[in-house]
């Protein structure tokens, strides 16, 4: 696969076709809409949704099981403690799926025949980011949480990741296709660990913050080898013959 | 709603009452979260009833112009209710997470009517389906660990096993090894005859999803395991298919239909623990009770048969929506070996030529399900927590 963007027939864009693009736009013009009004119908919609729906769902309370009584937050210190607990659910998924979007990276960069360092590299990231997850755990177990339970920043997390998994897993997408969902990837994580960090201050848990800051400080690297790869690969292509 | 102690008694919704909204039909989902995952079972099977529904109608309109309007006007009907039904599903379930629900709706729902079915050969036939299903959950559960970093116990809530069943691989068989013996119409129990049209629905509803979902995944292993598994569920709606007896006519299979889709709706109203929901499954088993007066109605009009013959007697128990573990496990101990050859179920070493043949030339360039269950064992919180290293 040409990891270099070529000039070819692409047909999307109106000035591959003048003459028929010029008919339907007059066609529009001539043809009023049926329904008056504008999107904002589809606003109002969909305010009306948002009104109207039931939330994702919620957080599991510790130590509760299916068909038992329900305990309290015992070890969980601080007001709503469950706003912490969803916010660390979410990063162990991101990190989780995060560890598999490198698997496929990596996998892409080995067939591509990309340098030895940069698949080393890929891989050392790749084991930050699975370290990253069992710090999660840690930390949500010794809150006495389930760190295998899905909490509902959580799942929205795995959604609005699937859109990275698409591309990155992707066999026709280039290197620098794939470095692009993957700076996304790290961006978020860099915005995401500051985020933990504060909140866990501010719910009374600074025992778990340390591993978290070491993960910062990892997240930081991450996001300059990635910002630094995709630097370096549209250098690479804007001065190809 | 009252108790129903028949098909005949109760009484129903007339047809010309059974009306929609679009407010209606575009339902508000569930929680992916905090529902239980019985109810996703119950909504997945009610979905694949009711397309199913669909399928047998559009078929009959091809063949019976003197049934067309008739056909049509319940068609719509059940078109709208499968839309309710299937537009409870939120849109958080990934394709495949989704793909784990409708596997664990194949498990536990195939291993509760092999224990309910009084007829050895068809009960044999579920439970050799079962061990089948059971395996592909093993592989796309694998397949969505490894390639999403998701646990499939989120949607299974620990009422399903995840291990190898009879492997995939061996699941590919010549055509004329998917071929089942039927029942007799004339003698059948009613609820025989249930469990054949119920599970051949959910099967065709399951090869009809992976059919449309497989080419949307951008992973090639993805696509691939997509497309293997859904041609073993084209080969499961063959064999459960051919369980129902050819004999019967259009009219006598139109209202086994109804009658199975109101024990269904019954089945769902008696154990739904989500009242929104549970108020969906009252209001559709008194729709399709209406339906079977109608289509009863159309019987003895146009066969001069009295739906008594098919639907006498008191209401077969319902069926349970619960964790079929215990049995599926005992099932796999003793009958994972198991093959077929024609109609028969027997040892490995007596698979047929044109079985051995067929497989050897779909496995040649390799066999997806293997490739991505490789050394897979599933682990809480995925296969990560167990083995976080490179290639590990």
């Amino acid at each position: 696969m040409e990891n270099q963007p070529k000039m070819g027939m692409n047909y999307t864009g109106i000035k591959m076709s003048p003459f028929d693009s010029r008919q339907q736009t007059s066609a529009s013009d001539k043809h009023r809409p049926d329904i008056q009004g504008s999107i904002e119908r589809y606003a109002k919609q969909r305010q009306m949704s948002v009104r109207e729906s039931e939330r994702i769902g919620s957080v599991p309370i510790p130590g509760s099981a299916r068909g038992t009584v329900k305990t309290s937050f015992e070890k969980i210190k601080g007001k709503n403690p469950e706003v912490l607990i969803d916010k660390l659910g979410e990063r162990l998924a991101f990190e989780r799926t995060g560890v598999r979007l490198y698997d496929a990276m990596i996998a892409k960069a080995q067939a591509l025949g990309e340098q030895e360092d940069v698949v080393a590299q890929l891989i050392r990231i790749r084991d930050d980011e699975a370290d990253h997850m069992e710090r999660v755990i840690e930390a949500m177990e010794r809150m006495g949480a389930d760190s295998t339970a899905l909490t509902p920043c959580a799942d929205v997390s795995g959604v609005s990741s699937m859109g990275l998994l698409q591309v990155i897993t992707d066999p026709r997408t280039t290197m620098i296709q794939s470095l692009s969902a993957l700076l996304t990837i790290e961006l978020t994580d860099n915005a995401a660990w500051e985020l933990l960090i504060e909140l866990a201050h501010e719910a009374g848990h600074d025992e778990i913050i340390p591993p978290f800051e070491q993960a910062l400080e990892q997240e930081k690297e991450h996001l300059r080898i990635v910002n630094q790869w995709m630097k370096r690969g549209l250098q690479v292509q804007m001065i190809a013959e | 709603m009252g108790l129903i102690h028949n098909f005949l008694d109760a009484r129903g919704t007339p047809l010309e009452q059974q009306r929609f909204t679009w407010r209606e039909v575009n339902t508000q989902p569930i929680s992916k979260l905090d529902d239980d995952a019985f109810t996703r079972v119950r909504i997945i099977l009610m979905n694949g009833i009711e397309v199913d529904s669909l399928r047998l109608q559009h078929f009959g309109a091809r063949f019976y112009k003197e049934l067309r309007a008739p056909l049509a006007q319940v068609r719509r009907v059940e078109h709208h209710q499968q839309t309710t039904i299937n537009w409870l599903l939120s849109s958080d379930h990934s394709p495949l997470e989704t793909t784990i629900a409708y596997e664990q709706t194949a498990i536990e729902i195939t291993a509760a009517v092999a224990q309910n079915e009084p007829d050895p050969y068809q009960a044999q036939t579920y439970r050799f389906g079962l061990l089948e299903d059971f395996d592909h959950l093993y592989r796309y559960a694998a397949m969505l660990d490894r390639l999403e970093g998701k646990d499939a116990n989120n949607i299974l809530q620990s009422y399903t096993d995840i291990f190898p069943g009879r492997p995939t691989t061996d699941h590919h068989r010549a055509p004329s090894d998917d071929l089942r013996d039927h029942y007799d119409s004339r003698n059948a129990d009613l609820i025989t005859k249930i469990h054949a049209a119920m599970i051949t629905a959910a099967e065709y509803q399951t090869h009809d999803y992976y059919m449309n979902i497989g080419p949307q995944f951008a992973d090639p292993v993805a696509r691939a395991l997509y497309a293997e598994i859904a041609s073993v569920e084209e080969q499961h709606v063959t064999q459960y298919g051919s369980l129902m007896d050819p004999g019967e006519t259009f009219l006598e299979k139109w209202l086994i239909h109804e009658a199975m889709e109101a024990y269904a709706y019954l089945s769902c109203v008696q154990q739904e623990e989500n009242p929104r929901v549970r108020a969906i499954w009252e209001r559709f088993l008194e729709y399709e009770i209406g339906h079977v007066h109608l289509v009863g109605e159309l019987f003895k009009k146009h066969e001069g048969r009295d739906p008594a013959e098919i639907l006498e007697g008191p209401l077969p128990e319902t069926m349970p929506f619960k964790s079929q573990r215990d049995f599926v496990r005992e099932v796999i101990s003793e009958e994972v070996d198991l093959r077929a050859h024609g109609i028969d179920y027997v040892p490995k070493s007596q698979e047929s030529e044109a079985t051995l043949s067929y497989r050897e030339q779909m496995n040649s360039d390799g066999v997806p399900a293997e490739e991505i269950s490789a050394g897979y064992i599933w682990t809480p919180g995925t296969e990560l927590a167990r083995r976080p290293g490179y290639l590990s």
